[in-house]
């Protein structure tokens, strides 16, 4: 469904500018916005409710990273915060059933990579569009959820189940989470052959066949790599309070997919770095917290998230119409 | 895709043809598990239910035959019930002023996203997704979250009422197949659509005004979205800003269920309207027989993966698509 006209992926010190940019602007606003909306209520920038916002977040930020690959690739996973929700309570049913603590934490991810390589081999393989395979995914599995569990909370979780709780070096683990994995991510994104094929195939499916890529495997790779990370995402969302509310939250694929369009992820494909989808779902984070601070009803949130999606989409076409020109 | 279009015709019959087997075999092992279910009564009362998913899939067809996809059609019809509630109560608009400012106001949703898809180049996918944000965002943002309620008596009567002992909306349906049945089949506007979704580049080249049509098509599902918003509000009662989420894939999935090929090219009117149908029954025999709505929207995603891995095993044996 996308155009089929994108150039192959541009010189390389041209992606980088055009990456390091998208990252500058995206740094500049989170410092902007704390600045400006400290001065205004300084209760914003105070310890509590900034490592509210990093804290609450991270695993969103871990997911963004996923959901950039399969977008990278020319895709889209809508189903991804259903998926979320369906796997932290698969970890708490685990945690409450008995299971080593181990088990809990292992298992929604293997899961997840499981249900990403399904959805995987249906794009690439069957040739079903992402969009169709993963809307049909999120009222399977948000029904499926709703259907089994009624909703009901799950409460009662053993003392050690509580991961993103724990604190390493007396920093809290979410945070080691989302950096590291943004840090190794990026790494890999980049200097990998995996993670080239990724822009490759999403930059020209036949140019990438052509100098012998398998756009097919290499999709495939994306969704079970996207699995891994909300695999731990969820987990994440699972051990962060002392129960988990077993329903899909709402609006969670809205959130991470605007974290990596707004990150400089090209929704056309072949452009993009899990660098920047991290800071943008911080920059998300923070304005819903400081539309708080400011006054504002939090009821308007998912329309700045709408405005983000679309300011950004417009500026990466019109970045590329000028590039395209010279 | 580059079939001749009388393959693309008798494919899309045969497709019906299997769709209304399915339906018939569907209505027959229903009306054996509960005999609640093949009543007048009880269809007509699933007609009345359905209406808000048929009117929005019907310009959903025209969409997705010329190769788009309009997922913000339950954000519309949200932002739709939301202003109609909130000028009606707040603005002290007239109810019946605020009915069409309400559908009006769908169709200025529907310009907006074929705008930008259009003189833009936004692909439909994510424009669409963006403004499924932006418009539910507003629907919340606007009414903050708060219901509407104490519409008059003559205001339920489209929703609720019946006329000559049939349920109102299913009358404007009936009217609203018609037409777009006929303006797809046997106008050159109709036509068009299935060029454009065939080969954009050469229907443009042939002179088709493509730009202005995909305008027309995503205003005219904006303005579905906006009528349904009504219904929604007069047969329910009330308006929340939740109104029509998750709309969109009851839509796709009747529309791609009824043949219409999600890459463009290949659909029918008549398969859309089996295909909200069934799926229609399929809610309703599901609920008859006891299965909670949670676990309905399980079956419905099933039935639209699948249906698109058989249309596709289908085409590819009659050596069509790639």
């Amino acid at each position: 469904m996308t155009a089929a006209t994108v150039q192959a992926p541009p010189a390389s010190s041209m992606l980088r500018r055009a990456v390091v940019s998208q990252e500058m602007v995206l740094l500049l606003a989170i410092v902007t916005l704390f600045v400006v909306v400290g001065l205004i209520n300084p209760r914003f920038i105070a310890e509590r409710n900034l490592s509210s916002i990093f804290l609450g977040n991270a695993y969103v930020a871990v997911a963004a990273i996923g959901m950039s690959m399969v977008i990278i690739t020319g895709n889209i996973d809508i189903s991804v915060g259903s998926l979320i929700g369906v796997l932290a309570t698969l970890s708490g049913s685990l945690a409450i059933a008995g299971a080593p603590i181990i088990v809990c934490w292992l298992v929604p991810i293997a899961a997840g990579m499981l249900v990403t390589a399904g959805m995987g081999a249906l794009v690439a393989y069957l040739r079903i569009p992402s969009i169709v395979v993963t809307l049909g995914m999120l009222s399977i599995l948000k029904g499926g959820l709703i259907s089994v569990t009624q909703g009901e909370w799950i409460t009662d979780l053993p003392a050690g189940f509580f991961l993103a709780q724990m604190r390493l070096f007396g920093v809290p683990s979410p945070i080691w989470f989302m950096g590291l994995l943004t840090i190794l991510a990026a790494w890999w994104m980049r200097q990998s052959e995996t993670g080239r094929s990724f822009y490759a195939v999403g930059g020209n499916v036949e140019a990438a066949r052509l100098s012998g890529i398998n756009p097919e495997r290499t999709i495939m790779k994306a969704f079970i790599i996207h699995g891994f990370f909300v695999g731990i995402a969820a987990v994440l969302f699972a051990t962060q309070l002392s129960v988990i509310q077993s329903t899909v939250p709402a609006n969670l694929e809205l959130t991470i997919i605007t974290a990596s369009v707004v990150g400089g992820v090209s929704i056309l494909g072949g452009v993009g770095t899990v660098i920047g989808s991290t800071l943008a779902a911080i920059l998300i984070a923070a304005i819903a917290s400081a539309m708080i601070f400011v006054d504002l009803s939090p009821f308007w949130m998912r329309a700045v998230q709408g405005v983000l999606i679309l300011a950004t989409v417009l500026a990466d076409l019109w970045r590329r119409q000028r590039q395209r020109r010279g | 895709m580059s079939m001749a279009p009388s393959t693309d015709s008798r494919f899309a019959i045969r497709h019906e043809m299997v769709l209304l087997a399915v339906l018939i075999v569907a209505i027959g092992v229903l009306s054996v598990v509960s005999d609640r279910f093949l009543t007048v009564n009880n269809a007509l009362n699933q007609g009345r239910l359905m209406t808000e998913v048929a009117l929005v899939a019907l310009p959903m067809t025209y969409i997705i035959i010329t190769g788009g996809i309009d997922l913000s059609v339950g954000s519309i019809m949200g932002l739709s019930a939301i202003l109609l509630g909130y000028s009606w109560q707040n603005w002290g608009f007239p109810l019946g002023v605020s009915i069409v400012f309400a559908i009006l106001a769908g169709t200025l949703c529907g310009l907006f996203n074929g705008y930008l898809i259009v003189r833009v180049r936004v692909p439909p996918l994510i424009m669409t997704l963006a403004s499924l944000a932006l418009f539910r965002g507003m629907a919340e943002g606007i009414s903050q979250a708060r219901s509407v309620r104490g519409y008059p008596e003559w205001f339920f009567r489209m929703g609720q009422g019946e006329l000559f002992g049939v349920p109102t909306q299913l009358w404007l349906l009936v009217v609203a197949v018609i037409v777009f049945w006929v303006v797809l089949t046997k106008t050159t506007f109709g036509r068009s659509l299935y060029a454009i979704g065939h080969n954009e580049a050469a229907a443009r080249y042939s002179g088709i005004a493509v730009d202005k049509i995909k305008l027309t098509i995503y205003a005219l599902s904006g303005t579905m979205a906006g009528l349904a918003g009504y219904i929604f509000v007069s047969r329910v009662s009330t308006t929340r800003s939740d109104m029509g989420t998750g709309l969109e894939l009851d839509v796709i999935a009747a529309v791609v269920l009824g043949g219409t090929s999600i890459f463009g090219g290949i659909g029918t009117i008549a398969g859309t309207v089996i295909g909200f149908t069934l799926i229609q029954f399929l809610k309703n025999g599901l609920a008859l027989t006891g299965v909670k709505g949670d676990a309905t929207i399980v079956v419905i995603g099933t039935v639209l993966i699948l249906s698109i891995l058989i249309s596709n095993f289908l085409q590819h044996r009659r050596g069509g698509g790639d």
